[in-house]
């Protein structure tokens, strides 16, 4: 390990980074702002300047910019050097010549870098007289709100926007001091991971709209370590509550999973948890159909009443807590408990474990994926089932880049220079699918197949590994391109319903057999591993369910809503057989409409659980703030419900603890459990761990409006963290870490602070357990693929996952539900150019009975005879993947808005109103 | 013996000074226009609601007895939803003045806050909000700011250049 001198004190470094890095792993306060861990240096605000001198004698030294300087042994440098102290001082007062005077009214006043570095530097009087550059703003959407008079010109945003994520549509546009960056005009940001504009800008250029509309302070909000529930992936988030309601949602570094990134959907979906649809009292249907409310206790003897003696049956959900799943397996036994994904998804997960659970190739984390340098996707649109996951393939596709660099002898920080010399050189990924994706454009191949033949042309390739030679020359190409790899990455997933696919993705991993080949799968909800887990394929069918509901006396329905999971009729009937249905939910919808008893459930933002992600690591999610109202987490429901019908081995638990430690014992897979996260009696130093933060305000005002006599703070009985600001935030364990702040940082750039080294895991080690182990003895598969015979004048439809809209919960949020649009069936030209239909026209789809008219969209790409459909959208209940449909055009449709999809459609609105284009 | 004659002489010598205590409430004392009493929010010199619902007074009251709701009016500029002082709990410190960026929060010269039930303590917007501007005749937040309002736009704040053109490539 090299040792550097900084002002004379010894610090050891690591080898290949530069001095900015190398004074922040110290502890030392080195200003910086276009600098970022994952995206590395390019010098261009000039402010992490520190003197270097060139060896002992030398006194007078000379100025360096600490993110491009790389440490070398024995290197010398000052921080506190006048001239560097001054220079740093000079850059601030540069930077804020400009800067208009918005502090009070700006989003991001409180957790501001440029506030941050401004204080550090020691810069207060503005000495220029003259005035200031104005810019006007765009409109870029529901989800960010931009002020360019704010800039600072870092860059950041556009690094990260462009070569970060991947992004087309926003760039630095003008020159010298009139540089801007935005869109070249007014319209909706095009990336799915345009949110993370808000963490990146140092300044408050993009800050969150939605948040903007209910804004608090980044010190009055009171914050949880929580887990996303959007989908899959697992990434962990830091919701922020005031006044009882979930107002942002804010990225919450894990070194493995996420990073310092997640998605829109992560970030902007979570609005839902304050909409007029959630539940607040328990409810028992009158006969004229409607709800009237009961306490808890009454709901509870009543549902104790239908439950006690009773042939009870339970459906649990992949959108609910291990815990609360366990729970109801326990209460109504394990031929009773329908696991609560659709049949056919219950397969094609249940296979994901199994293979995963016996293969010889890697189950990566995300971090793990960024060191692919060849990847084989197999029929997922990984953009808009695991959004993550992409933006790791994104970066994963630039090891070609960091390959060269390394040969050059180029530091891998060195970002600028890297590309560079990279240009467009990217590690080869293939992208075999029905039709686009939104990772075509960093693919080296895109392969357009129906979904059965996705499945044949995995298995060719996996044969063409195993040394015979395919008939098929791009699997046989596909094939070499793996072997040639040193990480090879295979994804693929459930979206497509199509068992062969995943089958043939496991394949070609067995077929590899090199230790370092990485399997991956995506899988839809934030909890359906767990769930697998839990229920190791002993459960009941829904089909079954339906066929056995007349001998039933009643049904407990856990956070699901059936009407997505399986046939309408077949829910109608299951729900109107005459049993009592209980359900216990969050949010009004058909499922609970038709249920004899209602008990609302607490959000993931009320309720303490552990979720289980598609990579099988087990995290915990914590409470943000106690539940309103008379919601109660489903587990504490279940609990109460077992207790009042006298159920042997429930009954005995109290506290989530046991919960834990019952579900852990219950499952050799489980096992782990109960080392997700510290006990509940877990003290840091003494005390609970505060969500809010010692700046926290209005405790003595808040409620005064109702009473003036203060409520007692509500009590955390369950977690090691409290809903105060007594205790300690710091050298936790990472899972309950609620929010990062440190003194003179009150920006989220803090967070390294919490880091054990830059882009390190956090200083409480990386959070979660990973639940699956491999047995190793190679994931064996049927090579069995399906077929379709298509008819003439037939199609067959292909679900297309979006990433607004398709998922149940953050459909609920307004911005969500404006982009998403309405349902649509997507077509390639030619099909259009034949049936002579343009985007945005109608056509009817028919499959069987079932007839919609949906709006056309075009597809740059697709495979023979295949059409995409929106899935999940209302406008598209009922279409199955897979099936075959025949299309016509629809002579009565309304086109929303002439030449215009739906989502430009709120662009143009917000344009006409503001008095057109304006970005001059 | 002889200390407490002087006692009795020092006190009885006190019976033809002029007495420092007033007869209140008949007689109201002066209060100095800086004197911190009860708060009010003030409106700024075009009428309008000075506060900007930054948040500043209630972080920097100590103890906690100012909460706030930010909103946004149409034209972008904020203004508070709910503005509540609980002067039940308020110290008269000054705090929340002296951190107003705005001038739209100021203390007054009046003392006279008792009531009989606690609850009435309690001051919500319409009870704070005074039509003046108090102590800063001339202070219009929104002037400054480089935000646009609707009497504003962007480059009329005080000391601002027009808008930049940026398609332009003159200097």
């Amino acid at each position: 390990m090299p040792m550097i001198l900084v002002d004379g004190q010894e610090i050891a470094v690591k080898e290949g980074e530069n001095i900015l890095e190398a004074c922040l792993n110290a502890g030392l306060d080195l200003p910086y702002f276009c600098w970022h861990p994952s995206m590395g240096s390019i010098g261009s605000c000039r402010q992490c300047a520190l003197v270097q001198y060139q060896n002992e004698e030398d006194t007078k030294g000379r100025i360096v910019m600490g993110c491009m300087t790389p440490v070398v042994e024995g290197a010398r440098f000052s921080l506190k050097a006048e001239n560097a102290t001054e220079f740093r001082e000079a850059v601030v007062e540069s930077l804020m010549l400009n800067h208009p005077h918005d502090c009070p009214v700006c989003a991001e006043g409180g957790e501001c870098h440029l506030q941050d570095m401004t204080v550090m530097v020691g810069h207060r009087d503005r000495r220029y007289t003259g005035k200031k550059n104005t810019y006007r703003n765009q409109y870029l959407g529901p989800l960010i709100h931009h002020e360019m008079n704010r800039c600072i010109a870092c860059y950041r945003c556009e690094r990260y926007y462009r070569d970060y994520a991947g992004g087309k549509d926003l760039g630095a546009q003008a020159s010298h001091d009139h540089v801007y960056f935005g869109r070249h005009e007014e319209g909706i940001l095009e990336s799915e991971f345009s949110g993370n504009l808000v963490e990146v800008c140092p300044t408050g250029v993009f800050t969150d709209k939605p948040f903007l509309k209910q804004y608090s302070r980044k010190w009055d909000l009171q914050s949880g370590p929580s887990i996303c529930q959007g989908c899959a992936v697992g990434c962990n988030i830091a919701p922020g509550e005031r006044y009882g309601k979930v107002k942002r949602v804010h990225n919450r570094y894990h070194d493995e999973v996420n990073g310092y990134f997640i998605c829109d959907r992560g970030r902007f979906g979570s609005g839902y948890l304050n909409s007029d649809l959630r539940l607040d009292y328990a409810g028992i249907k009158k006969p004229d159909g409607s709800f009237f409310a009961v306490h808890q206790q009454q709901a509870l003897e009543t549902a104790a009443g239908w439950v006690a003696g009773k042939k009870v049956a339970a459906i649990g959900s992949p959108r609910a807590s291990l815990e609360a799943n366990y729970m109801l397996r326990e209460l109504v036994g394990k031929k009773n408990f329908v696991p609560g994904y659709s049949d056919s998804e219950a397969e094609l997960i249940g296979s994901i474990l199994s293979i995963l659970q016996s293969t010889t190739a890697i189950n990566p984390s995300i971090k793990k994926m960024e060191s692919a340098d060849a990847i084989l996707v197999l029929g997922e649109d990984v953009t808009n089932t695991a959004p993550r996951v992409a933006l790791a393939l994104r970066q994963s596709v630039r090891n070609k880049a960091f390959e060269l660099a390394e040969q050059m002898g180029l530091p891998s920080w060195q970002d600028a220079a890297v590309r560079n010399l990279a240009q467009d050189q990217l590690s080869p990924m293939i992208i075999v699918s029905a039709v686009d994706t939104r990772l075509d454009d960093v693919a080296s191949q895109c392969v357009s197949l129906a979904p059965d033949q996705i499945a044949s042309f995995g298995h060719a390739v996996a044969a063409a590994l195993k040394g015979g030679k395919s008939d098929n020359p791009e699997a046989d190409a596909t094939a070499k391109i793996l072997k040639s790899a040193k990480n090879p990455l295979i994804i693929s997933g459930s979206s497509m319903g199509n068992q062969g696919i995943i089958n043939s993705a496991a394949a070609v991993a067995e077929a590899l057999n090199t230790p370092e080949t990485m399997l991956s799968f995506c899988i839809p909800e934030c909890n359906s591993m767990g769930l697998a887990l839990l229920t190791q394929n002993d459960a009941c069918s829904l089909a079954d369910l339906v066929n056995k509901a007349p001998k039933l006396d009643a049904l407990i329905i856990l956070e699901n809503d059936l009407y997505r999971r399986g046939d309408r009729a077949e829910i109608d009937q299951l729900l109107a057989s005459g049993i009592k249905v209980i359900t216990l939910d969050m949010y009004e919808n058909s499922t609970l409409d038709q249920s004899d008893l209602v008990l609302p459930a607490a959000s993931y933002a009320e309720s303490q659980g552990t979720l289980v992600s598609s990579e099988g690591r087990a995290q915990r999610f914590y409470p943000v703030h106690s539940p309103a109202v008379e919601r109660m987490p489903s587990w504490q429901w279940i609990l109460q419900l077992a207790g009042a019908v006298g159920h042997k081995k429930l009954s005995a638990l109290e506290h989530l603890d046991q919960v834990i430690t019952a579900c852990a014992q219950s499952n050799k897979d489980l096992k782990g459990l109960i080392d997700v996260a510290p006990l509940n009696s877990f003290r840091n130093l003494g005390s609970k761990i505060p969500r809010q933060t010692h700046r926290y305000s209005g405790r003595t005002a808040m409620n005064s409006g109702v009473s003036v006599h203060e409520p007692q703070q509500p009590k955390d009985l369950e977690s090691p963290l409290s809903f105060s600001m007594e205790g300690l935030n710091r050298g936790q364990p990472s899972s309950l870490t609620p929010f990062v702040w440190s003194p003179g940082w009150n920006s989220n750039q803090s967070l390294q602070k919490f880091q054990s080294e830059v882009d390190g895991p956090l200083k409480g080690g990386s959070s979660g357990v990973r639940l699956i182990k491999s047995s190793q003895s190679g994931a064996v598969v049927s090579s069995e693929v399906g077929e379709v015979t298509l008819k003439q004048h037939q199609w067959q439809l292909v679900p297309m996952q979006q990433i607004h809209g398709s998922d149940e919960l953050s459909a609920h949020t307004d911005e969500m539900a404006e982009l998403a649009g309405h349902g649509f069936i997507a077509i390639g030209e030619k099909v259009a150019e034949k049936l002579s239909v343009s985007p945005g026209d109608g056509l009817l789809v028919r499959q069987g009975d079932l007839e919609c008219a949906l709006e056309v969209r075009l597809l740059s790409r697709v495979a023979k005879n295949c059409i995409g459909f929106s899935v999940g959208y209302a406008e598209t209940q009922g279409l199955i993947a897979g099936s075959l449909v025949s299309l016509e055009v629809d002579t009565n449709w309304q086109r929303s808005s002439p030449e215009m999809i739906a989502s430009d459609k709120a662009a143009f609105e917000q344009v006409i109103t503001e008095g057109g284009a304006h970005n001059v | 013996m002889l200390s407490e004659l002087r006692t009795m002489w020092e006190v009885l010598k006190h019976t033809f000074t002029k007495a420092e205590t007033v007869e209140y409430p008949e007689q109201m004392p002066y209060l100095a226009p800086r004197y911190r009493g009860r708060i009010v929010l003030t409106r700024d010199p075009d009428g309008e609601e000075r506060c900007v619902a930054c948040n500043l007074c209630a972080a920097a009251c100590p103890v906690d007895c100012i909460a706030l709701q930010k909103d946004t009016r149409e034209d972008g500029t904020w203004y508070p939803e709910f503005f509540r002082i609980n002067f039940s709990r308020c110290i008269m410190c000054g705090m929340c003045e002296e951190a107003c960026p705005t001038y739209a929060i100021q203390l007054t010269p009046d003392f006279e806050m008792c009531e009989y039930d606690r609850q009435n303590m309690v001051y919500e917007k319409e009870n704070l909000l005074i039509n003046g501007v108090g102590k800063y005749p001339d202070y219009n937040f929104y002037r400054v700011s480089g935000m646009k309002t609707a009497s504003k736009d962007k480059g009329e704040a005080l000391n601002e250049a027009r808008p930049i053109d940026t398609k332009s490539l003159l200097p």
